[in-house]
C-alpha cells in the first residue's frame, strides 16, 4: 500500500495542526492518528507510524508509545466491521454477556479475533458512555444501542449485503 | 426545575435560529457586558459545585488561574466522559451545542482565554460534527472570532478527539493527551490553574459546569444558589442507568428522595420486569455501591436524599457520593460479585500504569474476583481482596487508584455474606445468583 496522504487529507492535517499553537504540532498526533487508521486499512502498521512522524515531525517511537495507549487504535489488522460491544458494569446487568455470546457462536470467532472472510472484529469494549441504552455496540462512527439478538442479527445481515454489493 | 434541559423538548433546538429564538444567547449579551471579575464572582456566589464528579467549587477553581504578563491563558472543557453509568455530557452536547457553546464564551471570557478547547472522547464519534457545526453557527452570528459584539474579545474553540482513555478524564492526564502525549497525570503541584497546557495557565472544567454557567448569569448566582439544598446548589443532571423502567438523562434540583427518583413515573418509573431494587451506585461506577437499605434511608433512618451532602451521609461505612451522576441501579437477580468483577475488569483495563499499586493492584483485585465469581475462591481471599484495595487507595498519584478501591470495598463491605456464598457454594454459584437476600429489609437504626 502507498503510504502517502491524497492532497485533501493532506488539508485537513494541515487544519488540524493550525488549531495548537506553533511549534505545538505534536498536539495533532491523536487527530492524525485517527485519519491515518481511517485512511490506511483501519489499523496501523509501523510504515503508518513512521509516515505520521515524519508529517508531524516528531520521533517515531513519540508515534508509537501514543498509538499503543489508546484503546481506539488497533495495533494488528482488523476486519472490514470493527464490533464494539461494551462489557462494562452497566451493560453487563442489562445483558451485554447474552450479545457477546451470541456473536461468538454465530460468528465462530472469539473476542480480538477476525472472521476469515475478513468481514468482522469482535472487540468487546470498556463503557462507551451509552449505559441508558444498553445493551449497545460501537460500529464505526455510530452507536448501535437497545440491542437484543434478533437486533444483532440484523445488523450482521445488513453489513453482509453492503460488503457484498 | 429545569434550567439545562428547559428548552430540550423543543423540536430542532440543536440549530442556531431555533436556539436563537428562544431566547438563546441572551446569557452571552449579558456576560459580554460585565467585567471579567463580576462573572467569576457571580459563579462564586451560585455555589455552583464541579459536576464531573470531585464536586470542586467551580468559582473557586476559576479564582486561582494564574495571570502572568503576557502568557496565553486556556479553557479547556472535559468532554471525556468515561465513568461507567454517566452518560449525561454527551446528551447536552449531542441535543444543546448552544447552550453548551454559550458556556464556553462567558467561561473564556471570564477567565481570558482566547483558544478555548473541547476534549472528548473518542468513542463519540458523531459528536464534533455537531459541535463544528454549532461553532459554525455561532462564529457567523457574531458571537466567536475577532472582537465579538465589539467587545475586543476574541475567542476561538477547537474540538479535540480523544482515542479511548478513561485516565484522559483525570484534568492533567487529559492535558498530557492534548499535548500528544501518552494520558499519564502529573504529580500536582504545579496545579493545572499554574502550568497546565503547554505549561501555560490552565483551568479543566466540566461540560455540564461550564453549560450551566449560562442559566447562572441569566438568573444571577444568587438566585441559582436558592435552588436546590445546603451546598448542594442549582440543578444536576443524573443519567440513570441499569434495571429501571426509563433509563435516560434527567435534572434535578436536588431536593427530591432517592426513593422518589427510583420509583416516580418522572424519573426512573421504578425496577424493571416488576422486579425488587437490590442494590444502587448513585454517583457513577467510582463510588460506593449501597444495598437497597441505606440507599433508600440513612443509617440514622431518615430519607436519602439525591443531593452531594445526604448521599455522603455516613461517610464510606454507610453512605456512598453523589459522584458524576451516573446512577446504577441493580435488580434482586443481579450478582453483586460478578458486578464488581466487570467493574474491577474496566479499572485494570483503564490504569495508566504509572504508578505500581494501580497498575498491579487492579489486576490482582479482577484476578481474584474472577477466581470468586467461577467457583474457584477460597475464604482468605475475600481477605486478600480486601487487604489488596486497602494498598491501593491513597497511594497513586490520581484518584484513578482510589476510583477502583472504593467499588471492591463497598462490595465486601456491604454483600460480605454474597462473596462468602460463592466461596461455600462454588457449584451452585454458577447457576443461580444469589438473589436479594436481606439487602432490602428494614435495617436496624444505628445511633448517631
Amino acid at each position: 500500500m502507498n503510504i502517502q496522504f491524497t492532497a485533501e487529507k493532506l488539508l485537513e492535517v494541515k487544519d488540524i495542526i493550525a488549531r495548537y499553537p506553533d511549534g505545538k504540532q505534536k498536539s495533532a498526533l491523536i487527530p492524525v492518528l485517527h485519519l491515518a487508521q481511517q485512511e490506511f486499512g483501519g489499523w496501523l502498521d509501523v510504515p503508518v507510524m513512521d509516515y505520521v512522524a515524519s508529517l508531524l515531525q516528531l520521533k517515531p517511537i513519540e508515534v508509537y508509545e501514543v498509538a499503543t495507549f489508546y484503546s481506539m487504535f488497533n495495533m494488528k489488522p482488523v476486519g472490514k466491521y470493527v464490533l464494539e460491544v461494551c462489557q462494562t458494569g452497566p451493560c453487563m446487568i442489562c445483558g451485554s454477556d447474552r450479545i457477546i455470546e451470541h456473536i461468538q457462536q454465530k460468528l465462530g470467532i472469539k473476542p480480538g479475533e477476525t472472521t476469515a472472510d475478513g468481514l468482522f472484529t469482535l472487540k468487546p469494549a470498556e463503557c462507551l458512555g451509552a449505559c441508558g441504552y444498553a445493551p449497545m455496540m460501537q460500529l464505526g462512527k455510530h452507536f448501535k444501542e437497545h440491542l437484543t439478538i434478533e437486533k444483532v442479527d440484523a445488523i450482521l445481515d445488513e453489513l453482509r449485503a453492503a460488503a457484498q454489493s | 426545575m429545569k434550567l439545562l434541559l428547559a428548552k430540550a423538548h423543543i423540536p430542532n433546538i440543536r440549530s442556531y435560529e431555533v436556539w436563537k429564538a428562544n431566547g438563546g444567547y441572551a446569557s452571552v449579551e449579558k456576560a459580554l457586558k460585565m467585567t471579567t471579575d463580576e462573572i467569576v464572582e457571580e459563579v462564586k456566589k451560585s455555589g455552583l459545585r464541579g459536576r464531573g464528579g470531585a464536586g470542586f467549587p467551580t468559582g473557586m477553581k476559576w479564582s486561582f488561574i494564574a495571570k502572568p504578563e503576557g502568557v496565553p491563558r486556556h479553557l479547556v472543557v472535559n468532554a471525556d466522559e468515561s465513568e461507567p453509568g454517566t452518560f449525561k455530557d454527551r446528551y447536552l452536547m449531542e441535543f444543546l451545542p448552544h447552550l453548551f457553546i454559550e458556556g464556553i464564551i462567558i467561561s473564556s471570557y471570564a477567565l481570558g482565554s482566547n483558544t478555548s478547547y473541547i476534549y472528548i472522547r473518542g468513542e463519540y464519534a458523531w459528536i464534533p460534527d455537531i459541535l463544528n457545526a454549532a461553532i459554525a453557527e455561532a462564529k457567523a452570528a457574531g458571537y466567536l472570532g475577532k472582537n465579538i459584539l465589539g467587545t475586543g474579545f476574541d475567542l476561538e474553540i477547537h474540538v479535540h478527539r480523544g482515542a479511548g482513555a478513561y485516565i484522559c478524564g483525570e484534568e492533567t492526564a487529559l492535558i498530557e493527551s492534548i499535548e500528544g502525549k501518552r494520558g499519564n497525570p502529573r504529580i500536582k503541584p504545579p496545579f493545572p490553574a499554574v502550568q497546565g497546557l503547554w505549561m501555560r495557565p490552565t483551568v479543566v472544567n466540566n461540560v455540564e459546569s461550564i453549560a450551566a454557567v449560562s442559566p447562572i448569569i441569566e438568573m444571577g448566582g444568587e438566585a441559582y444558589s436558592k435552588i436546590g439544598v445546603g451546598k448542594s446548589t442549582g440543578t444536576k443532571l443524573i443519567s440513570a442507568c441499569g434495571n429501571i423502567n426509563k433509563p435516560g438523562v434527567y435534572e434535578i434540583d436536588m431536593t427530591i428522595s432517592v426513593e422518589e427518583f427510583i420509583y416516580s413515573d418522572a424519573y426512573c418509573g421504578g425496577i424493571a420486569n416488576g422486579k425488587r431494587l437490590k442494590a444502587c451506585i448513585p454517583g457513577g461506577s467510582s463510588v460506593p455501591i449501597l444495598p437497597a437499605n441505606l440507599l433508600l434511608k440513612t443509617a440514622k433512618g431518615e430519607p436519602r436524599m439525591m443531593n452531594y451532602e445526604s448521599l455522603s451521609d455516613g461517610g464510606f461505612q454507610t453512605g456512598t457520593m453523589m459522584g458524576s451522576g451516573g446512577f446504577i441501579v441493580l435488580d434482586e437477580d443481579q450478582c453483586i460479585v460478578r458486578h464488581t468483577m466487570s467493574l474491577a475488569h474496566f479499572y485494570m483495563h483503564e490504569s495508566c500504569g504509572q504508578c505500581s499499586p494501580c497498575r498491579e493492584g487492579t489486576g490482582w483485585m479482577y484476578r481474584i474476583l474472577k477466581n470468586i465469581e467461577y467457583g474457584k475462591g477460597k475464604m482468605k481471599d475475600i481477605d486478600l481482596l480486601w487487604d489488596v484495595q486497602r494498598r491501593i487507595e491513597g497511594n497513586t498519584i490520581c484518584p484513578l487508584g482510589d476510583a477502583a478501591a472504593w467499588p471492591v470495598a463497598a462490595a465486601i463491605r456491604h454483600f460480605r455474606d454474597e462473596f462468602e456464598w460463592h466461596v461455600t457454594h462454588p457449584e451452585e454459584a454458577q447457576v443461580r445468583n444469589f438473589g436479594l437476600a436481606h439487602y432490602a429489609d428494614e435495617r436496624t437504626v444505628v445511633a448517631p
